[in-house]
């Protein structure tokens, strides 16, 4: 009988962490019972759930309980563990639409035990690929599975190996991308911490099937804990004959290296990504040639990104029919998306492709945490762009978001609320390519130097009516002419917010007023007498001693000291501070 | 074969042909700036984009080859405005320094930006000051002006094999520098002047030195003379409207006196002593080689290549030729022959180079042997592209110049002279002497069409006197190291060497595609001027170095035997090992 997992997670901001002593009284509580041993608590690192109380988490299929007091644990053990039935007055909304294909080991398996991966069916896709399938008959399995590149573009996972494997050569490579970079997303590295296995049996499948003898793993050197275990587990693989020659017993060799990236974004590119492994300059060349045709060292290569792997094993092991059966009829599957920014449950979700923006963000993750109005939601990172509200109920796969001005990307979403200013935004993600481009190619360069400079003078109040054009003709150049993915689709944050929001952006312009109150340059800060009461919180606050003034003439902020940093604003309990 | 259409006309072209080359089959050039035909495509700068049916993506002519199939639309107003926006992008990282530049009139980006009509300034300048780097004291870095095509990374660390020039930071912060942002002069540059011969825009180029020359030529007292090497006949032209490969040497020494120089001198005669010098040295060491003189005896003429032999291959220093390279010689010879035998005084006179080379700058004071004569051999070096601006500051209407025979009695030259400027060039000089010396005959054949050519590295053998003699001549410097590895494994199996001599040349094509020629160099060109030396060659009545009546003379009257002792002082160097790198 397969094991039942109970994660448990005190995820209170404020207090000390009391994870240790709830999952001792629940573990002790479980002891005592009929369930001992078949149910085993978990202290979790990270559930995926923020400032809910003690959270905990029925794995493989179960419920997220929230805000668990010491007193439901009794009914908790007594109902769900025993009895099979959900508390529903604990119950997290949504959980249920979640579906665990890519995470489906991540925070139930010790990451750094390999028998507990083989125990959950690891490699046993591996040997089912050696044994039973011609590399052919794998890449016909991926093919019937319909698995696209998780990475961003979506190119199909069979054809890349077909590809590469058609290509005629002894040396081939396979290179597993973990160059994760968009702000604010964390998948790959989650799997690469929580599930190294499941990727190095992916990578080594994709290797039998590609006919390469050596794979590499690229990742950040800002991932220490993701190399650590990567590392360990290629140690525990290569111990256990799972890789190195003859693996299995069969005559298929495979060995596996780890490169680490320097943290350029644009090394996450394949071309770029290719040149940093071979010890030059991270800059992407001219495709084609494609690396499926001349890659790393000039040989067939074909490169993956970590969630593509993961996904490997499990179609392996459960069949292309079965993955195909999953998600929209051009994008099957899960996708892990990284929730992020104003949505009250942050974290990892994994849903069936096909679920929809709204889904993801209100029925998992809860909502916006401020309670205000959603206003967007970002997604695709830096290369990605940001949806409108009016645009949620969007099914999420590859050719929809391309189709609002997005893509899928990695898989960052950040929501965003009405105190989010769509021209900062704009500005935000600019800034990272600005930082990111590479230099090489002309329109990159400077067109996200110049498209930078342009916002930032917008929200600064010296916007000028042409620049929204000059803008749209920098984006369309930069589109059209950069020579990579970055340059590419970098003005994509720029055109899909000057596309939904071009309101906000003339507001900036005409009436230098930013309506979320972001732009610090177009605000001002005044004291509204008539509410004021004197309390003087505002003058003693104020940080370059801009408010002036006494409690018998009353508070008066001097303009031209005030730097805007909004203390007033905040420390002032009647509302008699303005902000315009 | 690849059939595709352009602009809806059918081409057919050879599979790997680019889309850029392919759309000249339909008489469309679709302008490029970062492009250059001696380099892999770097893709920098996105002018070259074109569309291709089925995509919304625009592909990079320069680099995409045509496929089957494809439907590729080379200009339409949208194709036109994004490279008119790409290129305003690029001008707005670039001073507007035209007029005090100098690739002035001469400059790729500024042609660019003539034939798209750019008027105004569409976006905000961005620059940022870098100074100027003249350590080197042959090549000038302008940082500013770079538009970061990537050319010169390419020509120094692929073509030439230095890896001086490499880009540093990121983003819009990218530049080009040495690494470890040291000065130039402190890196493994070798002088080659390739990297100023590429750069499309005036971000490289040589050090100018032609006020010093004008200060020379009217300070009283001064004796100035000057000599011309066998490249710059066949490059001067150009600036005059002319082909490369046009014969300007009589015309050019007609000019150099009415610059004022007091005598004219050419370079080949002062080659057709190094032959004699290194052929002796040749025959010394093919008769009884030694550990300490060993075989294959490796040409020397070139700076830039001395110069990365002493960085990069200092194990190789035994097998190199002694003798100093032509000018050099003409120089001391110069200030002592010469003068003593026109009673001057060596002190008065000035010695003006003019080299298709930005290296022979700094080969002038490389060790104390340039200046065997008491005084620096060579004053001052001018490059070609130098000599054009002097003679139309002077306005002198060149082309239409008299002819005019050089000043004896450094001015003869031989055939074998005259071909020192093009790769293979004197090895083929050396071995028509060599030849001689060996058997006491006459050749039956002059040309050695084994050594002509612009093939990286061209290896033959020829029969002397019953022994075979390998020969391997390279150019370019990343074809050095095959042949020297091919030596250096010969010794260590313990084989004989596969050759008895190797001429090396730093640039490739030789002299003629030097880094102080004419801009916009190309195999083409190269070709043409080589032509040009050849045809010179032909034309001369005595084409062998020994035969010349003048450097017989010179031996008769002053240096006594080939490897004299005289000759040893005054025509021969030492060589040492030198860091890559120094602070």
């Amino acid at each position: 009988m397969d094991k039942k997992y109970i994660l448990v997670k005190d995820t209170r901001r404020a207090g000390a962490d009391q994870t240790e002593h709830f999952a001792g009284l629940l573990a002790a509580k479980i002891q005592a019972g009929p369930a001992a041993d078949s149910v085993q608590v978990v202290r979790a690192a990270d559930i995926g759930f923020y400032d809910q109380g003690l959270v905990l988490k029925f794995l493989p299929a179960g419920p997220v309980y929230l805000n668990v007091s010491e007193a439901d644990l009794d009914r908790v053990v007594s109902e769900t563990v025993l009895g099979g039935r959900v508390l529903e007055d604990l119950a997290a909304a949504g959980t249920a639409r979640q579906l665990r294909v890519v995470l489906r080991n991540c925070g139930v398996i010790n990451p750094e035990s390999l028998e507990e991966y083989i125990r959950r069916d690891g490699y046993r896709a591996l040997s089912r690929a050696l044994f039973e399938y011609t590399p052919e008959k794998v890449i016909e399995e991926f093919k019937k599975s319909g698995l696209r590149g998780r990475g961003g573009a979506g190119y199909p996972t069979w054809l890349k190996w077909h590809l590469t494997r058609s290509v005629p050569g002894d040396e081939k490579y396979v290179i597993c991308n973990a160059d994760e970079g968009d702000p604010g997303a964390y998948m790959d590295r989650s799997i690469l911490e929580g599930d190294p296995h499941s990727v190095l049996e992916g990578m080594i499948i994709a290797g039998y099937a590609i006919g390469a003898g050596r794979g590499y793993f690229y990742i950040r050197a800002e991932y220490p804990l993701a190399i650590e275990r990567i590392g360990k587990a290629i140690g525990q693989a290569r111990e256990r004959g799972l890789l190195g020659a003859g693996i299995l017993g069969s005559n298929f060799n495979f060995e596996v290296d780890i490169r680490l990236g320097a943290g350029a974004f644009v090394c996450g590119e394949e071309t770029a990504l290719i040149a940093s492994i071979e010890g030059k300059r991270g800059t992407p060349r001219p495709r084609p040639p494609y690396p499926s045709v001349s890659g790393l060292w000039g040989k067939p290569t074909s490169i993956n990104n970590v969630e593509t792997f993961a996904n490997v094993p499990v179609v392996m092991t459960r069949g292309g029919d079965w993955f195909a059966g999953i998600g929209t009829e051009k994008s099957r599957g899960t996708k892990v998306f990284a929730v992020t920014g104003k949505v009250r449950n942050s974290g990892l979700v994994e849903v069936p492709m096909g679920v929809t923006l709204r889904q993801i963000v209100f029925d998992i993750g809860g909502g916006v945490r401020s309670g205000k109005k959603i206003k967007a939601v970002q997604t695709g990172g830096p290369s990605g762009g940001v949806i409108p509200e009016s645009r949620l109920d969007t099914p999420v796969d590859y050719e929809n978001l391309q189709k609002l001005g997005s893509i899928m990307g990695s898989g960052g979403m950040i929501v965003m609320d009405e105190d989010d200013c769509m021209v900062d935004i704009a500005k935000f993600y600019l800034g990272f390519c600005v930082e990111e481009s590479c230099g090489k190619c002309a329109p990159c360069r400077i067109g996200t130097y110049q498209l930078l400079k342009i916002l930032e003078r917008i929200s600064e109040g010296e916007g000028r009516s042409e620049d929204l054009d000059q803008m749209r003709l920098i984006a369309q150049a930069m589109q059209k002419a950069s020579l990579c993915g970055l340059g590419q689709t970098a003005s994509n944050p720029v055109l899909s917010t000057l596309n939904y929001f071009e309101n906000e952006y003339r507001e900036h312009i005409q009436a230098k007023r930013c309506r979320s109150f972001k732009c610090r340059d177009l605000l001002t800060y005044s004291i509204i007498q008539s509410k004021c009461k004197r309390c003087r919180q505002c003058f003693l606050n104020c940080p370059v001693q801009a408010i002036s003034g006494d409690r018998e003439v009353g508070f008066y902020i001097q303009l031209d000291k005030c730097t805007k940093c909004g203390k007033c604003f905040e420390v002032c309990k009647f509302n008699a501070i303005a902000r315009e | 074969m690849v059939r595709a259409t352009i602009n809806g006309k059918v081409v057919e072209v050879e599979k790997g042909t680019t889309i850029l080359d392919a759309a000249n089959q339909v008489q469309v050039k679709i302008p490029t700036l970062c492009k250059h035909p001696d380099l892999i495509s770097s893709a920098a700068c996105g002018i070259c984009i074109v569309k291709v049916k089925g995509s919304n993506k625009m592909l990079r002519a320069c680099c995409t080859p045509l496929d089957n199939a494809m439907e590729i639309i080379t200009h339409d107003p949208e194709i036109v405005s994004i490279r008119r926006t790409v290129l305003e992008l690029i001008l707005s990282k670039h001073p507007n320094d035209c007029l005090k530049c100098g690739r002035n009139n001469n400059c790729e980006l500024q042609r660019l930006a003539a034939d798209f009509g750019i008027r105004e300034e569409l976006f905000p300048k961005y620059l940022k000051d870098i100074p100027k780097d003249e350590s080197t004291g042959s090549i000038v870095l302008e940082p500013p002006k770079c538009i970061l095509c990537g050319r010169c990374v390419q020509v120094c660390q692929q073509m030439q094999d230095v890896w001086a020039l490499s880009f540093l930071e990121r983003g819009f912060e990218t530049r080009i520098s040495p690494a470890g942002d040291i000065k130039l002069g402190e890196s493994p540059c070798v002088r080659c002047g390739q990297c100023s011969a590429h750069c499309p825009t005036g971000a490289i180029f040589e050090q100018d030195d032609t006020a010093r020359v004008w200060e020379a030529l009217q300070k009283p007292g001064n004796y100035c003379v000057v000599q011309i090497a066998p490249a710059v006949r066949v490059s001067i032209g150009e600036a005059f409207g002319f082909q490369p490969g046009d014969n300007f040497t009589r015309r050019l020494y007609a000019l150099l006196r009415r610059l004022g120089f007091a005598a004219v001198f050419d370079t080949n005669f002062g080659a057709d002593v190094t032959i004699i010098e290194e052929a002796s040295e040749f025959v010394d060491r093919f008769k009884n080689p030694s550990p300490e003189r060993p075989l294959p005896l490796i040409t020397t003429c070139c700076p830039s290549w001395v110069d990365f032999m002493e960085k990069f291959h200092h194990d190789m220093i035994p097998h190199f030729s002694s003798c100093k390279s032509p000018h050099q010689i003409l120089g001391v010879l110069s200030k002592t022959y010469y003068a003593s035998k026109y009673n001057l005084d060596p002190a008065r006179i000035v010695m003006v180079s003019i080299m298709p080379c930005t290296a022979k700058k700094y080969e002038i004071t490389r060790t104390d042997e340039m200046f065997a004569s008491g005084f620096q051999d060579i004053d001052i070096v001018l490059t070609t592209r130098e000599l054009a601006r002097m003679i139309k500051q002077a306005g002198i209407d060149f082309p239409s110049l008299p002819e005019e025979e050089p000043d004896h009695i450094l001015g003869n030259y031989t055939g074998a002279g005259v071909i020192f400027g093009a790769t293979g060039g004197v090895m083929e000089a050396a071995l028509r002497t060599a030849c001689f010396y060996i058997t006491g005959q006459k050749l039956d054949r002059l040309e050695f069409s084994e050594t002509r050519g612009l093939k990286g590295v061209k290896e033959s053998s020829i029969e002397i006197a019953g022994t075979r003699v390998g020969i391997a001549v390279a150019h370019g410097l990343s074809n050095v190291e095959y042949v020297l590895n091919q030596v250096r494994e010969a010794v260590k199996a313990g084989r004989p060497v596969p050759y008895h001599f190797v001429e090396v040349m730093a640039c490739p094509g030789g002299c003629v595609g030097g880094g102080g020629q004419p801009y916009g160099v190309t195999d083409e060109r190269r070709s043409k001027m080589s032509r040009g030396l050849y045809e010179d060659d032909l034309n001369q009545p005595i084409r062998s170095s020994h035969e010349n009546p003048q450097v017989q003379q010179l031996y008769r009257e002053f240096l006594g035997e080939p490897r004299s002792k005289k000759s040893e002082s005054l025509l021969h160097v030492h060589y040492k090992a030198r860091p890559q790198y120094r602070k």
